[in-house]
């Protein structure tokens, strides 16, 4: 493992599934990704996010009640860990203080 | 998920996405999905896959949806998907194994009809396959032996006369462009020349030995593998008048190899021997016994002018080694540079050339001018087809007969699953007894192969001076494997039948079993093995007519008793002295061609016209010709005995040649004595013959003039008026040892000789008629258990309805009725397909042949549903005739 650092991608789809909170299953990831990102998110790629961040114990997750909508399979629904709430407070605080070393002026001119 | 954007679902849209639930996934890609999937990670892909797909169906409609799905289905195959094998089944499967031989041991033993049938069946296929695995195998062993064989390519190339563009290839090169590639072409590092046929006969220590072989320059040796016994390999063929023997030839002339700088006469030169090479290997398509160096003919007069011409591509062979890595369309586009600059030297001639592998030269597209003997790879392609039609008959005969069985099978099936055995531990139970059936089968065929060997190989002489099929571990490895193939093959079907079924059913003892709903897949199968069947004999009988009609073709003149004796370069008149004295010879004429079998002599003919100048055949004969073969004169007369005239000789020519020239008028006599130029030579017609086929009997008629004169004549026609051939012969062959002891009489009867001219057709007949009776023999024991199955299911049945008052007839009609509609669509399928493939393809190339006749195409046909009739007229009667009340009271 590679530890708890975030790659981009895994930070947007950890995010994701702690903004939809109760409804972050894959599809539904996708297309908030989606929605949020503009840009097109393939299942194979989130899939294989959520298993290696699951991996990582970032994320948990738990199967849900079987739906018409899926062709009687059950949903796999995901929740962020206290681990992953840590590596997404860590990313954050990292960029905050990026941000707050940026003079006000310098972004400014470019 | 390609590109799919959420939206929120209003209430039609809602309406049309129930509707659209209708529509399942592709349920091969779903299979494929569970099958590598990890169980855990299975359900949720499944869904998340599904849900997409219902997108899709709903934005981009089914056909892409479906599409899509199983991209997608392609596209989740990745390392933390796929599933582990499973270790506790595998070790039961190994664990199972002695169980499953045992049981499969036990059925294989309690049937041993269909197990006969079964293995019969699969054994003479296996012997097909294996003697197409052995003639490829040696095939694809030719010319292995070079080291550099990767880099060595052959020139090939095309003659384009007078702005007609073909695509006929020839083996062959002039040696001009031999000589400048290898000078002036980039990435060329080698290139050996040769040229074909020096064979001659050699003069050593006051013997005359003929030998075979070609001119080669010096890189000859640096490029190929021909190592050397003595002599320098790279300076051997380098000197104008060296020759390398091959040992074998050594110890033919002098007796020993050690030869090297010694003096050897050929023709009237004396050239000294600069080399022994080791015997050239049997896979290799260069043979010789002895080279000359190419640069003896460089000397000769007229080299320059004839054979350095750029369009003398008749005997010359380039085969060049390329430098590692060389980029072959640069290189193919420097040769078409070269050929445009060279086309200018000659006049209406356009040559291309084309570089070819030395891989493919043995195995490759049909050439003329080949230097060594090569199999036309479509050949083999048909072949392969074939053997692979009669391998998978046979499979259906096991699948079909097995999935017939099924129902005693069930019980043991249901089980097996009932104490724990998985779909999969079913399926490799029966995967594993029809492997064990295709063993058995291979230890038959492999000693059908050992006995078939040499029949297989005297099929055509071309096929037996290239293939010899000896055995190695490796064929036997690949032998071992075809059989486990095809075992795999035949039994697939029926283990996926028997994975399905059901064991609550079986169990229950139910007689709902649904286990004839395999049954058109059965029919299908029947008809399919019938059909290739019945088309097989159909174009055996058409083959075999037509081949008799060619060989006993009327070509004109009369060919009974007759042999044609080579004269092979003796003096005729000496030979016909001699040969006179037999009592057994009735006449003797010489020719300088045999008519009918394919030889042509051409030359050009001018009548008063100056400017029509028109080519003809023509044969140089004397005054027995003509009444021996029995030509009918139409005007004027035979040659005399007596010596032509030599300032204006005489012809005999045919109708067609007056025809063509306006010779006289219609009556032919107004054409005798008229004065014709044949070969710039003026000549006077004294008779005229009706036209007869000179070249073969596919042919036209062709414009045959036939010169009387003192050139010495190519062969002795001999008429033989004998009871005793083999007396004959031997006597001939006396005379002819104390004329010629150096070579071997090459005397042959003129029938014989017609017969040699058909060989391809006669091959062919052989192939397919070998092909055919297997074919037959394997559909018609698979229908043989099919029916015995039929009749002892029904023999209830059959009691009953006895019992009830139906007669033997009315139950043979009962039985056979379902057996004859399947043979009748097979006939009905394949005897227009065969008519259609002859009529249409194969015999429209065939000048003069036989039309294809309805009795043609039903004589087998009916053969064929006689065998079958009978078969299963026994098999019911015999279920007929039982006692009902036997069989009744045993319930």
């Amino acid at each position: 493992m590679k530890g708890t650092n975030l790659g981009e991608f895994e930070e947007l789809v950890l995010l994701t599934i702690a903004a939809l909170v109760n409804d972050a299953y894959s599809v539904a990831i996708c297309d908030e990704l989606e929605k949020n990102t503009g840009r097109a998110a393939k299942l194979g790629v989130v899939h294989a996010v959520l298993n290696r961040l699951e991996e990582k114990g970032l994320v948990k997750s738990k199967l849900g009640e079987a739906t018409n909508t899926r062709g009687g399979k059950r949903k796999r629904y995901y929740a962020v860990t206290s681990a992953g709430k840590a590596a997404l407070l860590k990313a954050k605080e990292v960029r905050d203080n990026l941000w707050s070393m940026i003079p006000g002026m310098a972004l400014k001119n470019i | 998920m390609e590109g799919c954007t959420r939206k929120s679902i209003s209430g039609t849209e809602k309406r049309i996405m129930e509707k659209s639930k209708d529509y399942t996934p592709p349920r091969l890609a779903e299979k494929f999905l569970s099958w590598y999937c990890k169980p855990e990670l299975l359900e949720d892909l499944q869904g998340d896959l599904y849900e997409y797909f219902q997108r899709n169906v709903k934005t981009r409609g089914v056909v892409r949806a479906k599409l899509i799905y199983i991209i997608d289905v392609i596209k989740f195959i990745r390392l933390y998907t796929l599933r582990k094998p499973e270790f506790v089944n595998t070790l039961i499967n190994w664990i199972m194994l002695s169980s499953y031989v045992k049981t499969s041991g036990r059925n294989m033993l309690r049937n041993k009809l269909f197990s006969a049938i079964n293995i019969a069946g699969l054994s003479v296929s296996l012997l097909v396959g294996m003697l197409l695995i052995g003639l490829l195998s040696d095939i694809r062993s030719y010319d292995q032996f070079h080291e550099k064989k990767d880099r060595i390519y052959r020139v090939i190339s095309n003659y384009e006369y007078l702005d007609k563009p073909n695509d006929d290839w020839f083996a062959s090169s002039s040696p001009k462009a031999g000589q400048l590639i290898k000078e002036t072409v980039p990435g060329v590092e080698d290139a050996a020349l040769m040229y074909s046929w020096a064979n001659n006969d050699v003069k050593a220590e006051d013997k005359i030995i003929p030998l075979e072989g070609h001119w080669a320059n010096e890189s000859f040796f640096q490029i190929f593998q021909f190592p050397l016994l003595q002599g320098n390999p790279a300076t051997a063929l380098k000197e104008p008048y060296s020759l390398v023997l091959t040992s074998d030839a050594a110890l033919k002339v002098f007796g020993t190899t050690d030869v090297l700088n010694r003096p050897i006469t050929m023709g009237d030169k004396e050239y000294i021997i600069t080399g022994v090479a080791h015997n050239v290997p049997e896979f290799s398509h260069l043979k010789f016994e002895m080279l000359v160096s190419l640069s003896t003919r460089t000397g000769e007069p007229g080299y320059e002018k004839h054979e350095l011409a750029w369009d003398n591509i008749w005997q010359g062979y380039a085969y060049l080694l390329l430098a590692p890595e060389t980029n072959l369309t640069d290189l193919q586009h420097n040769l078409d540079n070269l050929c445009t600059e060279q086309d200018k030297t000659v006049k209406n001639t356009k040559i291309k050339l084309k570089l070819q592998p030395l891989q493919d030269v043995v195995l490759g597209v049909e050439m003329s001018n080949e230097i060594g003997k090569t199999m036309d790879s479509k050949n083999v392609w048909v072949a392969g087809i074939l053997t692979l039609i009669v391998l998978v008959s046979a499979c259906f005969n096991y699948t079909n007969l097995s999935i017939a069985r099924a129902l005693k099978r069930t019980r043991e099936i249901g089980v097996r699953k009932s104490i724990g055995a998985t779909k999969q531990h079913v399926f490799n139970q029966f995967i594993i007894e029809s492997v064990m059936i295709s063993i058995a089968a291979l230890v038959i065929a492999a000693g059908l192969f050992v006995v078939i060997k040499p029949y297989f190989l005297a099929i055509d002489s071309s096929v037996e001076s290239m293939i010899k099929l000896r055995l190695s571990p490796l064929l036997v490895l690949c032998f071992v494997g075809l059989a486990l193939c095809t075992g795999i093959v035949a039994g697939f079907l029926p283990a996926l039948f028997f994975t399905r079924v059901q064991v609550a059913k079986v169990l229950r003892g139910g007689s709902d079993l649904k286990l004839f709903k395999n049954l058109n897949l059965r029919k299908v199968l029947i008809v399919s093995q019938f059909t290739v069947s019945l088309a097989f004999i159909a174009s055996t009988v058409i083959a075999f007519r037509q081949y008799n009609h060619f060989v006993s073709f009327d070509l004109g003149f009369s060919t009974d008793n007759i042999i044609n004796l080579k004269v092979q370069g003796n003096k005729p008149d000496l030979l016909q002295q001699e040969l006179s004295a037999l009592p057994e010879i009735e006449m003797i004429a010489q020719s300088s061609v045999v008519a009918g079998i394919g030889y042509y002599y051409g030359g050009s003919m001018k009548y008063k016209n100056p400017l029509d100048s028109s080519n003809i055949n023509h044969n140089t004969i004397d005054a027995n010709y003509l009444p021996m073969h029995r030509h009918q004169l139409v005007a004027g007369r035979n040659f005399t005995t007596a010596k032509p005239n030599t300032d204006i000789g005489e012809v005999i020519v045919t109708e067609n040649v007056l025809d063509h020239f306006k010779i006289g008028d219609a009556n032919r006599e107004s054409a005798i004595g008229e004065i014709v130029k044949v070969n710039r030579k003026e000549y006077e017609i004294v008779g005229v013959i009706k036209d007869y086929y000179y070249g073969r009997a596919d042919n036209d008629k062709n414009k045959v003039v036939l010169i009387h004169s003192e050139e010495k004549a190519s062969y002795l026609n001999l008429k033989i008026n004998t009871t005793n051939w083999l007396a004959t012969m031997s006597k001939l062959e006396s005379v002819w040892k104390k004329l010629d002891p150096v070579h071997p009489i090459a005397a042959t009867f003129y029938s014989k000789q017609l017969e040699d001219n058909f060989r391809d057709l006669l091959a062919m007949l052989k192939v397919i008629g070998f092909i055919a009776l297997l074919a037959i023999s394997i559909a018609s024991l698979g229908l043989l258990g099919m029916v015995v199955f039929t009749t002892e299911t029904r023999l209830k049945e059959i009691s009953i309805r006895k019992v009830m008052g139906a007669n033997a007839l009315q139950l043979i009609y009962l039985l056979s009725k379902n057996f004859l509609v399947l043979l009748l669509v097979a006939t009905a399928i394949a005897l227009p397909a065969t008519y259609y493939f002859f009529t249409e393809k194969f015999l429209v190339t065939l000048k003069n042949h036989l039309p294809v006749t309805i009795m043609d195409l039903l004589t087998g046909a009916l053969a064929m549903l006689a065998l079958a009739l009978i078969m299963i007229s026994t098999q019911t009667l015999k279920a007929a005739r039982k006692n009902p009340a036997e069989v009744l009271k045993s319930e």
